[in-house]
């Protein structure tokens, strides 16, 4: 048998793995491992400019995709670097695999240069890790590695490998294990069948019942049973953040995004549910607003999740389902055909004729400004819509850009919608996007960003530059941290305590030009479809798209702190 | 309430680390904690105690079971079960003080295992509540060191936590 060295078996257990691309950023600690990705051509890497777009970049092609994304950084501050991304990943469950490199096996613990404990530091943000021992470890920790990473509730695995374990002159034979069973580890199948039962006898009595989906649904490839289900039983259904294309935003029982800046209409029949079936969810505290107490007062509540410890974590689940929502949901639907006579079709038309009054109310109906030329940031989104026929990815960084992308731009297809949820990371979208565009060369990848996110990551536009990707970049520049001003003008007197910086802004377009980029400043209403369409016109081109919005706006509906999902702020002067 | 948590784990380094950050992460609390390997050499059993109402600690075992080094664990406290601690206690005792604490040690069933002209060295095993007592029992001043174990246990009859 060949005998390989432990960089070797690494690039080739990666391959085994069914790895294609790799993320990455060299340094001593990874260099034979660097050596060993020179000398073959079956992982293609993608050298970033900063460790934690690295993460980022996985973590795009990861959503994307659906297959676990990849990431090698040295030891020390490349790992420190990569932390960013992993608690981002972990926290929106993301199939991730980091590669750290550690200093010699002799040195761990002497204070080495560019030592850290890296399996320490990311412990609370990892669904598992190694170290390294020896050579012969890599395969087989690997091959558990992407087992972890990508069954069950998927999260980030990190694997931290010591120097002197990838020595080129250190050769063993190398196997790609084939059963990875841990005996610790048992991955959720199909769910109990009793209380499926019971919970669809629940969803057949319901007056006034409400689908609450999310990211779990888009995790766990139910997205086509979930549409099934709910048109089966005809129930209104909203997505969470996170599982914005879970269900097709363009169809009529769907009722927008719920939470913090959810619609009217989700919100209200939300908190005037009696049954609500949540799958793939997790009750989070943006959704439910603070206090949990007065959340869903008359429901009985369903949840599905693939995560025991999801169930009954913030709010008290009365039929707990544990297990693979496709699974489950095609058990729902199974019962459902066989008793469709016994839904409540009376009681679920009134419900429907109340719906219908607060989705009149039209929530996120969009005021143009008064003089016709300042661009509202909604009306941007909305031209993009239109102009990427609705079908782009769309990632995002965080902040107004993204509730406005998430409200206005309507996925009607999972794993289009690119954006930090949990950790909610400025600085995620534009690498997110560059893995998007890596994942599929051909699509149309855009990353919907704001002037003070995209500084977080802008190095970024040098990898763009060299690995030809033309991601679109649609920044909505209102010279300030929108989001944190937002909340300064409604919590604390309209003191903008470093939340602006206008004076200091740089000039976008040129910087864009700078990189070898194309860059376009959009400063006007009647301007903005046809330059926006130009600048998707240029296909083979990085864009970089300035538009200035106006600065004043504020994101609604939003949830009243300390109050019910259905206390929200309409607009500046209007509340529920 | 007080519960009894027992950890059957990988005997891997870093498995003992993941429990305890787990408890800090969420803002849990351990009362105790006791660890060793097991006659399975590759597992180790740990045992801790904590304070919770039920849903807190459905929460602990859910996330304790999410561990990958976790391979099994049981809430003694959810049945009969037996537990144990034990302490190594010193006592200063002079003159007919002597006589008193050698008194206090065959009540509770210790062992004096060492013992200076001024100072003895005692071990009792028991409950936690029975260790509480042996030390509020000694005079006011008299116990200069105490070193507790953590409680473990099993559970009483057939039931028992192994592979």
């Amino acid at each position: 048998m060949n005998q390989i060295s432990g960089g070797e078996m690494l690039v080739r257990a990666l391959h085994d793995a069914e790895v294609e691309l790799v993320f990455g950023y060299p340094g001593g600690a990874v260099l034979h491992i660097y050596d060993a990705i020179f000398k073959q051509d079956k992982i293609e890497h993608i050298l970033v400019r900063h460790e934690q777009a690295a993460t980022h970049a996985a973590d795009g092609y990861a959503r994307a995709t659906g297959k676990p994304g990849v990431v090698l950084v040295t030891s020390g501050p490349g790992a420190t670097n990569a932390i960013t991304g992993i608690a981002t990943a972990y926290m929106d469950s993301i199939p991730m695999i980091v590669l750290s490199g550690q200093v010699e096996s002799r040195l761990i613990g002497t204070d080495g240069f560019q030592e850290t404990d890296m399996i320490g530091i990311s412990r609370p943000i990892v669904k598992h890790s190694f170290i390294v021992r020896t050579a012969t470890d890599i395969p087989i920790m690997i091959a558990k590695a992407f087992h972890i990473a990508t069954t069950g509730r998927p999260g980030p695995v990190v694997i931290d490998i010591p120097k002197d374990t990838t020595d080129p002159k250190v050769e063993f034979p190398y196997t790609y294990p084939t059963d990875t069973v841990l005996r610790s580890y048992a991955v959720p199948g199909k769910g109990h069948s009793g209380q499926i039962k019971k919970a669809v006898e629940a969803l057949l009595g319901a007056a006034r019942p409400m689908i609450y989906a999310g990211g779990g649904v888009i995790q766990g490839e139910a997205s086509d049973a979930l549409t099934k289900l709910t048109k089966l039983l005809g129930f209104p259904i909203t997505n969470t953040l996170m599982g914005l294309g879970a269900y097709p935003a363009s169809d009529n029982q769907f009722l927008g995004m719920l939470g913090m800046h959810g619609t009217y209409e989700a919100n209200m029949s939300m908190h005037h549910c009696d049954v609500l079936l949540g799958i793939g969810v997790r009750f989070d505290d943006r959704v439910t607003n603070s206090d949990t107490s007065k959340f869903c007062p008359e429901a009985t509540i369903l949840h599905v999740d693939i995560d025991p410890a999801s169930i009954s974590k913030t709010v008290v689940a009365d039929v707990p389902i544990v297990g693979c929502v496709s699974l489950v949901l095609e058990e729902m639907i199974g019962l459902v055909e066989e008793s469709k006579a016994r839904i409540n079709t009376k009681a679920l038309g009134d419900w429907w004729t109340q719906i219908e009054r607060w989705r009149s109310k039209d929530s996120l109906g969009i005021k143009p400004s008064e003089d016709g030329k300042v661009i509202k940031p909604q009306q941007v989104i909305q031209s993009l819509h239109k102009i990427t026929a609705g079908d782009a990815f769309i990632a995002t960084d965080v902040g107004q850009h993204q509730m406005f992308a998430a409200q206005y731009y309507g996925f009607d297809k999972p794993r289009r919608w690119i954006n930090s949820g949990g950790l909610g990371t400025m600085g995620f979208g534009f690498p997110a996007a560059m893995g998007v565009q890596l994942a599929y060369p051909d699509a149309v990848s855009v990353c919907v960003t704001g002037e003070g996110s995209f500084q977080m990551n802008l190095q970024e536009f040098a990898t763009c530059m060299q690995y030809d990707l033309p991601v679109k970049i649609i920044c909505l520049n209102n010279q300030a941290l929108g989001m944190v001003k937002q909340w300064q003008d409604m919590q604390y007197s309209g003191r903008h305590s470093h939340s602006t910086y206008a004076e200091s802004l740089p000039d976008f377009v040129r910087l864009a030009e700078s990189y070898g980029h194309v860059g376009i400043r959009i400063e006007k209403l009647d301007e903005l479809d046809e330059k926006l369409s130009a600048a998707f016109a240029l296909k083979d081109k990085l864009v970089f798209v300035d538009v200035l919005v106006d600065p004043e706006e504020h994101v609604y509906p939003m949830a009243i702190k300390g109050g019910a999902m259905k206390d929200m702020l309409l607009s500046k002067s209007e509340r529920t | 309430m007080r519960h009894i948590i027992s950890v059957l784990m990988e005997n891997e380094p870093g498995a003992l680390s993941r429990v305890v950050g787990l408890f800090s992460q969420r803002n849990y609390n351990i009362d105790s904690l006791t660890v060793a390997p097991t006659d399975e050499s590759s597992l180790s059993r740990l045992t801790l105690t904590t304070e919770g109402d039920d849903a807190k600690i459905e929460q602990i075992t859910k996330h304790l079971n999410k561990l990958v080094d976790v391979v099994k664990l049981v809430d003694l406290t959810d049945g009969a079960h037996i537990e144990r601690e034990l302490m190594l206690v010193k006592v200063k005792a002079s003159g007919s003080q002597r006589e008193e604490v050698q008194r206090l040690v065959e009540i509770f069933r210790g062992q004096i295992v060492d013992l200076t002209a001024n100072v003895f060295s005692i071990q009792l095993v028991g409950t936690g509540d029975k260790l509480d007592a042996f030390v509020s029992a000694q005079a006011e001043g008299a116990v200069i060191e105490v070193a507790r174990t953590g409680v473990t246990g099993v559970s009483r009859g057939e039931k028992v936590l192994n592979l």
